[in-house]
This record gives C-alpha cells, sequence and structure tokens, in this order.
C-alpha cells in the first residue's frame, strides 16, 4: 500500500541524491513536494505540516551543509523522521498480565474489527499457543454474533455461546467468568461498531472497558481512511484510552498517510496490521521497516520471515543442495513455484522487495496476476516423472501433448523450459561460487532468496530502478513476450530472469539485498 | 528493534515532547469545533491568510489538494473587496462547492418498464453495502414496489444472515444459497427468481472487494456477463458504495470499479460521524458519476437523497 508515497518521495529525492550541493532552496522544494505527497498519501494537514517543519529543522543545518552527501542526508531525516513518527520499535500485543487477558477491541463501524478479532485469535492460538475465548458485545449489527461464531470455527477458536437480550457489559462479565472458569488465556472482547459522534455507544464502550478493565485497548482502523483519522483516532483516544491501534486493509492500494496521522495524533503504537481476507493475513508492525518501504528501500525482513515462515525447510535444503550439485529439475521447479503461491504470489512477494514499485506497476499493466504460477504448475503437472527430471527429452510432439494437458500452448511451454533452464545454469554457478560462509540450509535458503551482502544504499537502489524503466526483465515467468523493440531491455539485469520471484540471479542487479541488522 | 533505534528514541526524547504538544495542541485547535471553517471569527476581506485557512479546511475535509486548490482560486478570483463575516465566507465556499456537486446530484430512478430492475451494489470491504441494500430496498418497498434482495455476498461469515434480517425488517423477498457458494451462480438464480415471480426491483449484494485485487474484480466482472445472459440491459444500475471516512484512494476505487463493472452511481455512507465526506466533490470533477444517497444514520429510514446545497453546507460548516 505504500508504493504511491514511496514512488513520490523517491521522485523528489532522486534529485536530491543525484545532485553534489544542497542549498536551503533545494530543502525548501523538496519539503514542499513532500508535503504534497503527505496529503495526496492522506496524512492529516497538521500532521503533515508538523512532520515537514520539523524535517527542515533537521535539514537545514550545519550538519547538511557539511555533509559530504548532502542528498543523502535528507533522505537519512526524512527516514528518521518517518520512523520517529510511526514510532522507534515494534510493540507486539502484550499479555503479560495475570490469565485470562482481556483484549478489547474497538472501531468505527466497517474497520474490520470483527475479522481482525479472528485473526488475532488465531494468531495467538497458533504462534503463541494460547487458549483463547472469543466473546462478541455487538448487539447492534444484525448478524454480527453470528459472523464472530461462524469465523470461530473457521480459525479453530471458541466462542462465547450467545444469550439474547444481555448488555454489552453483561457479556464482558460473563465471558471472564468463562475464561476463568475454562482456564483460558486470552479473552478478546469484539464490541459494536460506532460513529465518531455516536455517544451513546462511546459510553457503552466506556462502559464495557471499565467493567472487563482491559490490558489491551485495541482501535482498529482503516489503512485507507483519509483526514478523519486524526479525528476518529483521538476521539477513541479521550474516550477509551487506547493501548494500541490495529491498520486493516494494507493490503489495498491506499497509501497508507493514516497510520502515520493516528500515531502522532494519541501517540499510541501501531501493533498489528491486517494484510488480507485470509484469516493468517495479520502481521506485526516494524515501523522501522514501513519507513525504509516508504522511502523505497524495501522491506526484506518481513520477506525473509514470511518466507522462513512458509517455506518448508527440509524441502528447500533440499532445492538448495540440488542447486548446488546442479540437479535442480522441473519437480523443483514446480515446489518453488507453488511455495511461492503459497507467500502471496508475485504481487506479494514483490511488494517486499525494494525498489520495486515500478516493475509492479508494469506487471498490473500487462496483466501478469497470479494464474501465471498456476498455469506454470500446470504445465509441470502434465509431464511425465521422466519429463520433469529431463526436460531435454522433450520434443514437439511431448510439447504439443503437455500443452493439450495443461490447456497452454506450446510456446508457454517453451517459455517455462527457458526459464527453468536460465535458473538451472545460475543455481549452478552459484553453487560453485558461493562457498565461503555458511553451507547450512538456511545458507542454501537465503542463497535461494536472493540475499547476501549488505544493504543497497539509496544510491545502489535508483541506480537499479534507472536500470529497469521500460520493461519487464525479459524472462519473468509467464510474461508476455516483450516486444521485439524494448530499449531498456539489454541494461537490465542480465540475471532477473531467473526470479520466479524468488530470483537466484536478482542478485546480481541487486548488489545484495542484505541481512539486514 | 535494536540499539541504535532505542537510543534515538531516548535522544530524542525531549525535543519530541515539545511536538506532540504543539501538534496535539494544534489538532484540537481545528477541530474542537466541527464545522470546518470555525476559526474565522473576525470580520475579514478575503486576503491571502483568509483563502489559505480555507484551503486548509478543505483539505481537512477530504477534497484533496488539487480540488482545495481549485476552489480557493475560484473563490480568489471574485474577491471581496469588503469585509465579510465568517457566515459570508462560509457561504461563498459553500456556493462554490455545490457549483463542482450540483451536477452529480441525480436521485436513482427506477425504470419501470424494466422488470425486474436490477441493482448490483459493489464496494469495498466494511463499505457498508448490506446496509445500504437494507436501507433502500426500505424506501423501495415504501413506494410500493416488489423488492427481492440476492445474497451475494458468499464470502464473509454471516452477511447472508445479515441481508436476511434486512429482508424481514423491509418485507423483501430473499433468495440466498449457502456461505462459500459461487456468487455468480447465486446471481443467475436469483435473476431467474425475480423474473418468475415477477419483482419490480432485484438487489444483488457482493462481497467487499479492494480494488486493487485483480481476480476479485474479475469475479465482479463474472457476475455481470451472468446477469446480462439473461437480460443483456441488465444490470441497470451499478452502485458503488463508499465510505465517508475514505480518502484520497475513493478515486481509485471509483476509477478501478467504474472500468470493471460501469458504475453508475455512488452512494456514501457513514457521514454521520466526524468525516465530511468531502472526495466527493473531487469524484465529482474528476468522474462526473451521479451521487444518489448518503447514509446518515443507522436505523432503516437514514438513507437520504443526495443533496448538493445540503452537503456544500455541511463541508463549509453552515447549518443547512
Amino acid at each position: 500500500m505504500f508504493d504511491n508515497l514511496s514512488e513520490r518521495l523517491n521522485g523528489i529525492l532522486d534529485r536530491l541524491t543525484r545532485r553534489g550541493a544542497l542549498s536551503e532552496a533545494d530543502v525548501e522544494a523538496a519539503l514542499r513536494e513532500v508535503r504534497r505527497a503527505l496529503l495526496e498519501a492522506d496524512v492529516a494537514l497538521d500532521v503533515a505540516r508538523a512532520f515537514t517543519e520539523q524535517v527542515k529543522q533537521r535539514a537545514v543545518g550545519v550538519d547538511v551543509i557539511r555533509s559530504v552527501t548532502p542528498g543523502q542526508m535528507v533522505v537519512k531525516i526524512v527516514h528518521d523522521q518517518l520512523v520517529e513518527t510511526l514510532g522507534a520499535s515494534a510493540e507486539p500485543i502484550d499479555l503479560n498480565a495475570p490469565a485470562p487477558v482481556v483484549i478489547m477491541m474497538v472501531g468505527l463501524q466497517g474497520s474490520g474489527k470483527t475479522t481482525t478479532t479472528a485473526k488475532i485469535a488465531k494468531r495467538l492460538t497458533d504462534q503463541q499457543k494460547r487458549k483463547v475465548l472469543m466473546a462478541s458485545l455487538d448487539t447492534r449489527r444484525p448478524a454480527a454474533m453470528e459472523q464472530l461464531a461462524v469465523l470461530g470455527r473457521q480459525v479453530g477458536v471458541e466462542t462465547l455461546p450467545i444469550v439474547a437480550g444481555q448488555t454489552p457489559v453483561q457479556i464482558a462479565t460473563r465471558a471472564q467468568t468463562a475464561a476463568r472458569l475454562g482456564g483460558y488465556d486470552v479473552v478478546l472482547l469484539d464490541t459494536a461498531g460506532r460513529l465518531t459522534l455516536d455517544d451513546e455507544l462511546m459510553r457503552e464502550a466506556a462502559d464495557v472497558r471499565r467493567a472487563a478493565a482491559p490490558h489491551e485497548v485495541l482501535l482498529v482502523a482503516d489503512a485507507l481512511t483519509g483526514q478523519d483519522a486524526v479525528n476518529l483516532a483521538r476521539a477513541f483516544n479521550e474516550r477509551l484510552d487506547l493501548t494500541g491501534i490495529v491498520l486493516t486493509r494494507i493490503d489495498g492500494d491506499g497509501r497508507g498517510g493514516a497510520a502515520l496521522s493516528m500515531r502522532a495524533v494519541t501517540g499510541k503504537p501501531i501493533k498489528l496490521i491486517g494484510t488480507g481476507e485470509k484469516l493468517d493475513a495479520i502481521e506485526d508492525f516494524y515501523p522501522q521497516r514501513i519507513a525504509d518501504r516508504i522511502l523505497g528501500m524495501g522491506d526484506i525482513v518481513s520477506l525473509v520471515e514470511k518466507a522462513a515462515a512458509t517455506i518448508d525447510a527440509e524441502k528447500a535444503a533440499r532445492v538448495a543442495e540440488k542447486m548446488r550439485k546442479g540437479a535442480f529439475d522441473l519437480a523443483d521447479l514446480r515446489e518453488q513455484l507453488a511455495q511461492m503461491q503459497h507467500m502471496g504470489g508475485m504481487t506479494g512477494l514483490m511488494a517486499m522487495l525494494p525498489g520495486i514499485a515500478k516493475i509492479k506497476n508494469q506487471l498490473a499493466e500487462r496483466n501478469l496476476d497470479e494464474k501465471v504460477l498456476k498455469r506454470q504448475m500446470a504445465i509441470i503437472d502434465s509431464m511425465t516423472p521422466a519429463e520433469r527430471r529431463h526436460p531435454d527429452i522433450l520434443k514437439a510432439s511431448r510439447k504439443r501433448r503437455i500443452a493439450a494437458g495443461s490447456g497452454t500452448r506450446p510456446e508457454d511451454i517453451n517459455r517455462l523450459l527457458k526459464m527453468h533452464r536460465t535458473m538451472a545454469d545460475v543455481m549452478k554457478a552459484m553453487g560453485r561460487t558461493s562457498g565461503g560462509a555458511k553451507r547450512g540450509p538456511m545458507a542454501g535458503l537465503a542463497n535461494m532468496l536472493g540475499f547476501g551482502g549488505s544493504m543497497p544504499s539509496p544510491e545502489q537502489m535508483a541506480e537499479l530502478a534507472k536500470k529497469m524503466p521500460d520493461g519487464l526483465p525479459p524472462g519473468l515467468p509467464g510474461a508476455p513476450a516483450p516486444p521485439p523493440k524494448m530499449p531498456g531491455a539489454s541494461t537490465l539485469p542480465p540475471n532477473f530472469p531467473g526470479l520466479p520471484g524468488l530470483g537466484p540471479k536478482f542478485p546480481s542487479g541487486l548488489p545484495g539485498l542484505g541481512k539486514k541488522k | 528493534m535494536d540499539d541504535s533505534a532505542t537510543q534515538t528514541t531516548e535522544t530524542a526524547g525531549a525535543e519530541k515532547k515539545g511536538w506532540w504538544q504543539r501538534l496535539t495542541g494544534g489538532l484540537k485547535r481545528s477541530s474542537s469545533a466541527l464545522s470546518a471553517i470555525s476559526d474565522l471569527v473576525t470580520m475579514r476581506r478575503l486576503d491571502d491568510a483568509v483563502l489559505d485557512e480555507i484551503d486548509d479546511a478543505l483539505i481537512r475535509a477530504d477534497l484533496g489538494l488539487d480540488t482545495s486548490h481549485r476552489i480557493v482560486a475560484a473563490l480568489s478570483e471574485a474577491r471581496h473587496k469588503a469585509a465579510i463575516s465568517p457566515d459570508e465566507v462560509k457561504a461563498v465556499v459553500a456556493a462554490e462547492v455545490e457549483k463542482a456537486l450540483a451536477p452529480v446530484a441525480q436521485p436513482l430512478v427506477i425504470d419501470a418498464t424494466k422488470r425486474p430492475f436490477i441493482i448490483l451494489v459493489a464496494g469495498v470491504n466494511g463499505s457498508g453495502k448490506t446496509t445500504t441494500i437494507g436501507k433502500l430496498a426500505a424506501k423501495l418497498r415504501a413506494e410500493g414496489r416488489s423488492v427481492m434482495l440476492a445474497a451475494g455476498d458468499t464470502f464473509r461469515a454471516a452477511a447472508i444472515e445479515q441481508l436476511k434480517i434486512w429482508s424481514e425488517r423491509s418485507g423483501a423477498a430473499f433468495i440466498a444459497h449457502k456461505a462459500g457458494a459461487d456468487a455468480a451462480g447465486l446471481v443467475f438464480d436469483a435473476v431467474t427468481a425475480a423474473r418468475q415471480r415477477g419483482s419490480d426491483v432485484l438487489l444483488i449484494d457482493t462481497a467487499g472487494r479492494l480494488q486493487n485485487r485483480a481476480e476479485l474484480m474479475d469475479e465482479l466482472q463474472k457476475i455481470v456477463r451472468v446477469i446480462k445472459k439473461i437480460d443483456a440491459q441488465a444490470p441497470h444500475a451499478v452502485l458503488l458504495v463508499l465510505d465517508a471516512t475514505v480518502g484520497q484512494n475513493a478515486l481509485s476505487q471509483v476509477e478501478i470499479f467504474k472500468k470493471a463493472v460501469g458504475v453508475t452511481g455512488l452512494v456514501m455512507t457513514k457521514l454521520d460521524g466526524t468525516a465530511r465526506g468531502g472526495i466527493l466533490v473531487a469524484l465529482a470533477a474528476k468522474f462526473a458519476v451521479p451521487v444518489h444517497f448518503i447514509g446518515v444514520g443507522e436505523s432503516i429510514d437514514d438513507l437520504s437523497p443526495f443533496s448538493a446545497r445540503d452537503f456544500a453546507r455541511a463541508i463549509a460548516g453552515l447549518e443547512s
């Protein structure tokens, strides 16, 4: 979601990065653009103002004038300021209290409270092995309580039985009693959605807060919220003394300025972000990373973490070993494709890579959707085991059969084979040269993902972005063949084609996506 | 997260506090009153300082930078020489906003020759589609039409139950498949059933979807294709439901939904909160899609026809 903002700031700061000296006028001009970008990203007016003012005070000063690369300095100052505004470090949900720990969810109607409640319940159950009870206090919206019960069944978390006619406070009390008797660790209270002006509902929520004495009071808010974000965050914080914020719909294409606004006006940390419709699509919020991402430095840490959680370590080790030996066959490629799909497919994956916003837009333009992965897997599925092991035996008639079997055309099969060959070659090469450091399965995984080396500097990122302005890397899986004359194609990082997302070749174009901190 | 980060916070602590206080102080001032242009208390000319304040107020109401600048530019052209009161300033702003909105303030016209008149309702998650359908059904029923509701949101837990309750409240017929079923299949059945029963209006609910999710937009297009199989002219109206709190992302929502399924009208919900929904002004300028209704409350009657004048006056902070 933050792509647009990072594009904007990249565009503005690129100019500064390339210039030697930096005058006060330069800073002024850049900051006007920063302010504009922030407002277009729905950052609240006063927050945007305070933000740019702060950056200006830091930027127009001795350290900038004296520093060797002033543009770099401004990038750093904007970055630091973003991190500071978003909160310096990640703050996960705090369960450090006597059980049952009560977590109360509040928010406007339609912000995604109920879904978020279920997501948090699932996360606490699966990842932290807590015994969780959910209770809906929404006595207003038709079928709200049923919705939570259904979600509870889907994620395998208990919900408090519905008793008609009880008030929210009564339900909350009953939930706590049930949790105490049932030996639950955590009780999640999903309250009714409300409008900021609705005094009665606010009072009701305040009553619940008093009666249930929750350890966490989380405001669930839509990342697409406009200028009103400040009003709603302040209103909820004043009435209910929040302990944190959960931002939903961060997978939309909104620019997410609401994150900055709400953090700034309440001073309360953003604890979690909702990243999709599936019930495991919720992640910790790392201000540092989001600030990096806003500046186009990529969200490498999340990517590695996501990969580590999704990819079966054993399979990865096996593939890595094969890679090293140069025996990477189509069955292995299929496994990789499947894992990619699991990690959120091309778009999900690419969103996390630095400097990738441009490519992503090109992908969108070319309608490269997730189907490509499926289609490629279908092709491999239509082969015999022997063909998967020895793709060389695939001649025209076999290709026609496979095309018919997978509902594709022989060209698609050729493209897949070419991609596989390039990948296999690079992997072989990497297997030979990557020696040195570690050789464990994780090192293999890291290599596969194309990590190793140090963080790229913004200049390097800009360099990379410059290299791929005009077209898709030619070999990107399943992308329509590039038009014959593509000006930028020859300057593309030569190895990018291997990237069925996980680009073993990516490193060559990207001087080392660091293991980062 | 790591040591250096913690240090930064500590050293910046004192400085930061000052900034917070200034910021929150400023924010309190700007919104303690709900109207947008309430700080203009003295008699003044429409000089640059006042125009800047108006610009800020419009940005705060989500009109966006460009729209706000354009309105302010229009105001400055017609510069008022004499000193005018705050209320007059607001009236001038309201008039300018109204000018932008008037062309899109159009009622939803149900063409009685088309039976059933098929209305598809779409929008991002949580914008208020199901509730809007419930209220709209009640309105149409009150006009004496027979209405059928189709529970096309087969994804969200309990969405079907929610719509069913609305159908009971409004006295509309109701058709649903089980949760998780194919929405297009349900829609086919719904159109067929509405024809057989001779319903005047068929309202089709759909699952909320973010507009940047290509596969979900495909699914919505499929629903439209299925409707067209039965009635080539249908859907006769495609309503996009927008949440008043939404910011500049509404531009993307309208653009993509319009491109995908030909949105014919907008409904803005939740205008009873603090959000002013100024993005409608930007939308009117950019897409000129009619705005039919606004949702102003939780009860069944709280769906009002969109009035450019009232809306503009609310944005400017005038009592209507």
